[in-house]
């Protein structure tokens, strides 16, 4: 185990991965020399080369087309967009091609790809960088969503996306880069996708959260431990696969549930995620599922987005909500 | 014609296409404009979907594909082209029969096809054929990629964004600008405000020309020449291939809403099929008693792709089959509940 960021464990990997399969391709906007902006591709152009760590240019929708054309000729494209946000710009080509190149080809042309992008906000910066997009892209059948919420994770998750056949976009937590830092196991580590992760054991109430919001649940569970109130903590790792039996269970086990998303209220993934309880869960509920959101806003200007993104009072207050022990 | 960039390599093609492969040409013309017929009127019976015929495009797609390796360049159409293609592969009628249908199958190329399934989204192929080039560049595979888009698409960003990558990584790619005069209703001098599309290139840093699509010669001689390029390390080229879409855009559009039949009456004398059968009748290499025979046989060929078209078995859950390598859980049971529906309504 070494103890690293979240942005460390993803330069540890891509460094891997790239060892280890020389089809493996990083491209972005400055993810050469220069290492990307948050530095997540440091160094790997010095070690493997112009023709396999490339600067493109600024161009988002090529960036994502190229993917496909790349993954046809025999490469594993791993694709940065700088910031989530700019993905607008490549939607066509994320949505209406990357994702559904396996069945157009009846199964001939495979996506090995990955497309990394900074996901949320939390940081101070300009309009259209702090987008939480996974509930647009879970709406697009053919694709897969991984959201890391350590290190760990995000040293194994990543390994899974490059490595798997189908496309992937990892999310990664803009405010977790250096923010989050725990034990990343060294050498091969892998983490399957659609396996939920119990960050936290519990067993009044469940928060089921993603990336960034695990960290705050956790937060919560940790201060209300301490009122000897038993909170679980159910990170879902990855929203496209889901996995439905783990949230079947944590709810079931719990009978109470507090969903966390960054992203507004209205077809949030949280949505998705109290409709899968329900339809697996009802008569175990001991109360109505609440869910903790960002407002049906634009993601706001850096003075108020503090307001804007749940934090651990808003989730707390949710969690004393149902479980009736609110003020 | 215009060349926005001096210097081009002596043509690898001055000495092509021989009499043989020209001859081979007209058949696929005449192939092509008979399998293209024959789904339009399908449509016309209720039998297919809506479909794009290749009138206009036959010189452009079968003079590109008899200028190309079958086993080493890659093609991505759009989707008028594919009539033109069989070069690469005859199990292709097959397969655009199918997907005129909207036979779940109807993508399901075999690995030694070298041809991108059909492409609705105008223009998105661009990006995945420089891809493609790109690749094959790293990899030092030989060969190249060569992308079919309309003066439609070349409005799209996409264009730009893909022939922009193209030029700075020099990629192995020719773009095949088919200037067909309308996008659907709307005109070229609606489309752009350049001298010709082909000048677009300079801005990309390769060459660019505008040549007669109507011409199967000079289009298989221009992507020789492309090609050589291409293979030689030099880069893409710009072909901006200049026809007349004299039928409708699709089987939905009714052209007599915008356009003139004078000006379409004008450009008759242009149909690319019957313009090089009497070019080569001239020349001795082709007879008329050869078209007739030549459209006998397409007829055959396509009645017998119709009727294997028929046979060929679907279910409704083959939608579930190639979303991912492995269907995920909540797939599987979706998929389990339509086949239990199914048989519960005594369809299955």
């Amino acid at each position: 185990m070494t103890v690293m960021t979240m942005v460390e464990a993803i330069n540890h990997t891509l460094h891997e991965e790239m060892a280890r399969d020389d089809r493996v391709m990083v491209f972005g906007q400055d993810v050469g020399i220069n290492g990307g902006v948050f530095r997540a591709t440091e160094g790997l152009s010095a070690a493997f080369g112009d023709d396999r760590v490339v600067d493109m240019p600024l161009a988002e929708g090529v960036i994502a087309g190229s993917t496909v054309g790349l993954a046809v000729a025999g490469m594993v494209p791993v694709a940065e967009i700088q910031f989530l946000g700019f993905a607008y710009q490549a939607m066509h080509q994320i949505v209406g091609q990357i994702a559904r190149l396996r069945t157009r080809s009846a199964g001939r042309f495979e996506a090995p790809i990955t497309i990394r992008a900074p996901f949320g906000g939390g940081v101070r910066t300009p309009e259209l960088h702090s987008e939480s997009l996974e509930s647009q892209f879970a709406n697009c059948p053919g694709l897969k969503i991984a959201l890391p919420a350590t290190a760990a994770d995000a040293k194994g998750l990543l390994a899974a996306a490059i490595r798997d056949p189908d496309p992937v976009l990892f999310l990664e937590p803009l405010r977790g880069y250096r923010m989050v830092k725990d034990d990343v196991p060294d050498g091969e580590h892998v983490v399957e996708f659609g396996k939920a992760r119990t960050s936290r054991e519990g067993s009044d109430v469940v928060i089921i959260a993603w990336s960034y919001m695990v960290e705050l649940a956790n937060r919560v569970a940790d201060s209300l431990a301490a009122e000897g109130v038993s909170v679980r903590v159910l990170d879902l790792r990855t929203v496209v696969p889901l996995d439905v039996d783990a949230i079947a269970d944590a709810v079931s086990a719990c009978g109470r549930a507090v969903v966390v998303q960054e992203a507004p209220e209205t077809c949030g993934f949280g949505s998705e995620v109290i409709a899968t309880a329900m339809e697996r869960c009802f008569y175990d509920l001991e109360a109505p599922i609440e869910r903790v959101s960002g407002y049906d806003t634009p993601y706001p200007v850096g003075m108020l987005e503090d307001y804007w993104v749940p934090d651990a009072p808003r989730i707390e207050a949710a969690v004393r909500r149902v479980l009736g022990t609110s003020a | 014609m215009v060349t926005t960039h001096p210097g081009s390599p002596a043509s690898a093609a001055a000495s092509g296409p021989t009499d043989d492969e020209q001859v081979e040409m007209m058949r696929r013309m005449i192939d092509a404009n008979v399998f293209s017929t024959r789904i339009f009127n399908l449509q016309r019976q209720g039998r297919v979907g809506t479909n794009a015929p290749i009138d206009g495009s036959e010189a452009i797609a079968v003079g590109a594909a008899a200028a190309l390796d079958p086993k080493q360049d890659w093609i991505y159409p759009q989707y008028r082209e594919q009539y033109g293609l069989g070069r690469f592969g005859d199990e292709l009628l097959d397969l655009i029969v199918l997907y005129n249908m909207g036979h779940p199958g109807g993508g399901a190329y075999p690995e030694h096809l070298r041809v991108f399934p059909y492409q609705i989204s105008l223009a998105t192929q661009i990006p995945h054929a420089v891809g493609t080039a790109w690749g094959m560049k790293v990899k030092g595979d030989p060969g190249c990629s060569l992308v079919f888009f309309g003066d439609g698409s070349s409005s799209e960003g996409d264009f730009y964004e893909a022939a922009n990558l193209a030029g700075v990584r020099k990629a192995p790619v020719i773009f095949v600008l088919i200037n067909n005069g309308w996008a659907i209703s709307t005109p070229t001098s609606s489309q752009t405000g350049a001298e010709s599309f082909a000048a677009k290139a300079h801005a990309f840093g390769f060459p660019g020309r505008r040549i007669d699509g109507t011409d199967p010669i000079e289009v298989y001689r221009t992507i020789a020449e492309a090609r050589a390029r291409a293979t030689g390390g030099m880069g893409p080229m710009l072909v901006e291939a200049v026809t007349y879409r004299l039928g409708h855009h699709t089987t939905a559009d009714d052209p007599t809403k915008y356009r003139h039949a004078d000006e379409v009456e004008a450009a008759k004398s242009r149909e690319p099929v019957a313009k090089f059968a009497a070019l080569l009748g001239a020349r001795g290499l082709w007879s008329d008693e050869q078209t007739a025979a030549q459209e006998a046989s397409a007829h055959e060929r396509f009645d017998g792709a119709w009727e294997r078209a028929q046979a060929t078995t679907w279910q409704p859950s083959d939608m579930f089959e190639h979303t991912y390598a492995t269907p995920t859980p909540r797939m599987l049971r979706q998929r389990a509940e339509m086949i239990a529906h199914l048989a519960a309504e005594g369809e299955a």
